[in-house]
């Protein structure tokens, strides 16, 4: 039995990962590049109609897998190909051992299978003393070092070519060149010999048709091809989500897969296969061909297909998870992810890697083996904007998270974040308290100089914020005066960083505000937003604050709820009401809809026209955050805004690339946060820019104290703060 | 869309694959040419010396030609002394120099083949070849996957239906992301359209 791991040992091993300098290059070469690659293949494409469409028939399917299923199975068997249901993994690797058997099998060739992988079939069949090759090349050189794929259709991407030409050389006994073309030159003739010799080939496949019984499969190298074509077997091993109504749904689909998995428009081979196909008797006048098969002129392979459940009937008809089975597995949610930029697929998944791993790992291996991965994520969102299934891969995966905290007891640290959000008095006054008890650590200044002692020093990556003296909230209620006649009515949320740690930013939008006759309400019991309950597993705690909000915000008379806090925002509008959903009184209550973030309130509700001499710095970059361009879908009104007071925009090329705060994950995480961070900073860098904009506090804290802790010569404000008082309103 | 058009556009998408677009008249143009790369190639490597002598002649196979198809090809073969194989490519799993094949119907979207692969000999055929030559009339082009739906439900309801789709060389990028033609499969695939 294996052990699992602990958070400890899990977080070794991602400082490991992150200090491998060749993975660290090869995985951010391969995000930008697939940035790129993608953007070009779906070029004359409406992509985000087309995965809706995909979504659309993966979430049909599903919801008649059994019907689809049935058609499947007895069309398949029309055609003359056994069919093999299997519950567990255990099933189906004893079902394809015991085919093995029965057919005399001893040599068995593999292409590419992220289900064989789920399963672990090849270390089963090789217990029972049978020979199995991965004939995929990236497969072969992984299951030559004896490890698992990093990427679900890049499995090697983690090894360079030297390491490559070792392994190569190792095997073959006789020197390799590190030359990629010849060492591929080597896998060809070394696995033609395999592919010969071989009883029985094993394949996944792509697609299940029931209309036809046919089954597709989608390779480049074109192994899986021979693997079905040359054994006198072939098992084709996969999971009933595969199930599909006919080639038409399947078309629409594949149209998809390879762009988005790696910007190709179509693999080399799409290979579709109903029933047994011809297989020429093998020792004819052929003494040369080592083969243990005789077959009869003339004859069909013996065809076997397993349909693995493993689970996947619970997910179906589990309302909320389904839609993890609208997974066409192109990987795409790991190119885009970035702490699978920063520590590879080892790192960052069981068997399934990137943001679907961190869900199916709690499903197919264990909440042991999904515990501590679980809660590797950034929740920025990256992965669902290009998700091929349109699953929402970010808001499952703290779902997983929360679940496995029900199952296993919450950890006392965020219980207790739970319980003091839950009180907001409680977590108010705990927060001025913290700002009196820090006076000796920030020495006068507004930040913290020296982290206090809970931190421990892979923190101090970035230097934190002081807790204000006098939070907004104090402020406001001292200072505020309505104007007479508002042109419209607003109410302020705030959020807990900006009104406890940055008030100014607060400030300065109160300034703009006034000008533009907009009336304030600031609903003095409104609380945390409860993200960062979600961020650590808290859902209970996260609908409490929820609801108190409700109340807080209940009877106002407000045409908006503006934050300048776009993770704020961006919950409050997206998370809230499923939270809250069969909980508040009504939906009327539920004020989701008014909620609006500042810079798309100010450019379209208030009106900002270009200032025309103003030149208030250089070249000023944008952090777009993720909550704000991927969860709010707003991407060019704070750039309108930077313009037109006066600034220099500049585009950055991550500019909508995560931060590495993530809340709680960049405590959890402090050294991949702190990696993410560098990468970004540096971007921002080399744009030449002296002044990086953001509009979340949260990116502010990340951002500000990176590039103070780094010296970086750039000044990071929130968009509120640059908005010059001569900005013409409109 | 006209016909133009989509042909214009299987060419471009099919080269963008890596395959190389030849047009040539009619099939005995198409099988001139074909013999004529088979003349210029070298011999291909032989991926099993264990097992298959050293070639003396190239092997071309083309299993899938009709009666006449066949014996222009034949003719051309005997000509430059290359073996023209039809049967029993198992016993050459070292590797051939040419593969041709009579292609059902091109898609121009993504420049791809479809090829009914039913019969083994048309399988091996695209497999052991270092260059897989396929000969396409250019009417049988769609536009889309979508317009050659029905016919690929029909060639997919066959019982032992194997249907191969089949754009551009074999291809890996497993080291270093590093694009690479020929794993195992044809290091070369030329397209011959042809008229009817
Ligand atoms: S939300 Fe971001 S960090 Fe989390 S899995 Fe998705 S891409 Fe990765
Ligand atoms: S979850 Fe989405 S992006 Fe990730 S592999 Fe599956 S379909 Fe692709």
């Amino acid at each position: 039995m294996e052990t699992t791991e602990s958070f400890t040992q899990y977080k070794s091993r991602i400082n490991e990962s992150l200090g491998n300098e060749f993975l660290r290059t090869a995985m951010d070469n391969f995000a930008v590049a697939y940035r790129t690659a993608r953007k070009k293949a779906f070029s004359d494409i409406d992509v985000d109609a087309l995965i809706q469409e995909v979504a659309a028939i993966k979430s049909d399917a599903i919801l008649n897998h059994e019907l689809l299923l049935k058609q499947f199975i007895s069309k398949a068997k029309e055609n003359g190909i056994h069919i093999h249901p299997a519950k567990t993994a255990q099933d189906a690797n004893r079902i394809i051992a015991t085919i093995a058997e029965q057919t005399g099998s001893k040599k068995i060739i593999k292409s590419k299978s992220m289900t064989a992988e789920e399963i672990h079939l090849n270390r089963y069949l090789e217990n029972k003393g049978l020979e199995v090759t991965e004939t995929d090349l990236g497969e072969w050189i992984v299951q030559l070092r004896q490890e698992g794929p990093s990427h679900m259709v890049m499995p090697a991407i983690h090894l360079s070519r030297y390491q490559v030409a070792d392994l190569f050389s190792k095997e073959t006994r006789k020197d390799q060149s590190n030359e990629i073309e010849k060492l591929v030159k080597v896998a060809r003739k070394q696995l033609r010999e395999k592919f010969v010799k071989a009883d029985m080939g094993i394949t996944g496949a792509n697609y299940a048709l029931a209309q036809t019984g046919t089954i597709g499969i989608v390779s480049n190298e074109g192994n899986a091809r021979l693997v079905t074509t040359w054994p006198r077997v072939h098992v084709a091993l996969l999971g009933i989500d595969k199930i599909l109504p006919s080639i038409i749904e399947a078309l629409t689909i594949n149209k998809v897969l390879p762009k988005n998995a790696t910007g190709q428009a179509i693999t080399s081979y799409v290979t579709w296969i109903t029933g047994p196909s011809e297989c020429k008797n093998m020792a004819i006048e052929n003494k040369n061909v080592p083969t243990a098969s005789i077959k009869k002129p003339g004859q069909k392979r013996e065809m076997h297909i397993v349909l693995l459940d493993n689970g996947r009937k619970a997910i179906a008809e589990d309302p909320l998870f389904a839609q993890v089975l609208q997974c066409v597995r192109g990987g795409a949610c790991a190119n885009v992810c970035p702490v699978y930029r920063m520590v590879g697929g080892h790192s960052l998944g069981y068997v399934y890697i990137g943001a679907i791993g961190l869900i199916t790992t709690y499903f197919f291996h264990g909440r042991e083996n999904a515990a501590n991965l679980v809660q590797n994520c950034t929740n920025c969102g990256a992965c669902k904007a290009v998700c091929a299934g349109g699953i929402n891969l970010p808001y499952l995966i703290k779902e997983i998270h929360s679940k496995i905290l029900d199952e296993t007891g919450h950890p006392l640290k965020s219980l207790l974040l739970g319980k003091v959000l839950k009180n907001r008095k409680l977590f108010h006054s705990l927060l001025r308290t913290a700002s009196l008890a820090q006076k000796p650590v920030t020495g006068g200044t507004p930040y913290l100089r020296h982290l206090p002692m809970i931190f421990s020093k892979e923190h101090n990556f970035r230097t934190l914020p002081a807790i204000t003296d006098t939070p907004f909230r104090d402020r406001f209620k001292k200072h505020y005066k309505p104007p007479a006649n508002p042109k419209l009515k607003i109410a302020v949320f705030s959020g807990c960083v900006q009104d406890f740690v940055y008030p100014e930013q607060l400030e300065a939008a109160m300034a703009l505000l006034k000008r533009a006759d907009v009336g304030v309400a600031f609903p003095m019991d409104q609380s945390c937003c409860g993200l960062p309950a979600m961020m650590m597993g808290e859902k209970q705690a996260a609908r409490d604050v929820a609801l108190q909000n409700i109340n807080a915000f209940k009877d106002l008379d407000v045409d908006y709820i503006v934050s300048l806090c776009a993770s704020c925002a961006s919950h409050l509008k997206n998370h809230l009401p499923d939270l809250v959903r069969d909980y508040a009184q009504n939906d009327q209550e539920i004020f989701s809809d008014k909620v609006i973030p500042f810079s798309r309130f100010v450019v379209d509700k208030i009106g900002v026209t270009f200032e025309e001499n103003g030149q208030a710095s250089g070249k000023t970059a944008f952090h777009s955050p993720c909550h704000l361009c991927r969860g709010l879908g707003v991407k060019k009104e704070p750039k309108i805004l930077i313009n037109a007071s006066g600034h220099q925009y500049v585009k950055t090329d991550e500019e909508e690339t995560c931060c590495g705060f993530g809340g709680s994950f960049s405590a959890n995480f402090p050294t991949i946060s702190n990696e993410i961070l560098t990468r970004k900073l540096d971007d921002v860098e080399n744009s030449g820019a002296d002044l990086l904009v953001t509009e979340c506090p949260g990116c502010v804290m990340q951002l500000r104290g990176g590039a103070l802790k780094q010296n970086r010569n750039f000044k990071v404000k929130h968009i509120s703060e640059i908005i010059q008082p001569t900005s013409k309103l409109s | 869309m006209d016909k133009e058009q989509t042909l214009s556009i299987f060419k471009q998408k099919a080269s963008l694959a890596s395959a190389i677009v030849h047009e040539e008249g009619q099939i005995k143009e198409a099988l001139n040419k074909a013999v004529a790369l088979c003349l210029a190639k070298p011999f291909c490597e032989n991926l099993m010396p264990k097992n298959n002598e050293p070639a003396e002649q190239k092997m071309i196979a083309a299993p899938n030609l009709n009666p006449q198809e066949y014996k222009i090809l034949d003719d051309l073969c005997q000509q430059n002394d290359f073996l023209l194989i039809n049967d029993d490519l198992r016993n050459h799993p070292g590797g051939l120099e040419m593969g041709i094949t009579t292609i059902n119907c091109g898609i121009a979207e993504t420049g791809t083949l479809v090829l009914n692969s039913d019969s083994e000999e048309t399988r091996l055929a695209t497999m052991l070849c270092e260059t897989h030559v396929a000969i396409l009339k250019a009417n049988d082009i769609y536009q889309t996957t979508q317009d050659a739906a029905q016919v690929l439900n029909d060639l997919l309801k066959q019982p032992s239906s194997y249907t191969a789709f089949i754009t551009g060389a074999s291809r890996t990028a497993d080291i270093e992301r590093v694009l690479t033609l020929g794993v195992h499969g044809p290091l070369e695939l030329h397209i011959i359209l042809i008229g009817e």
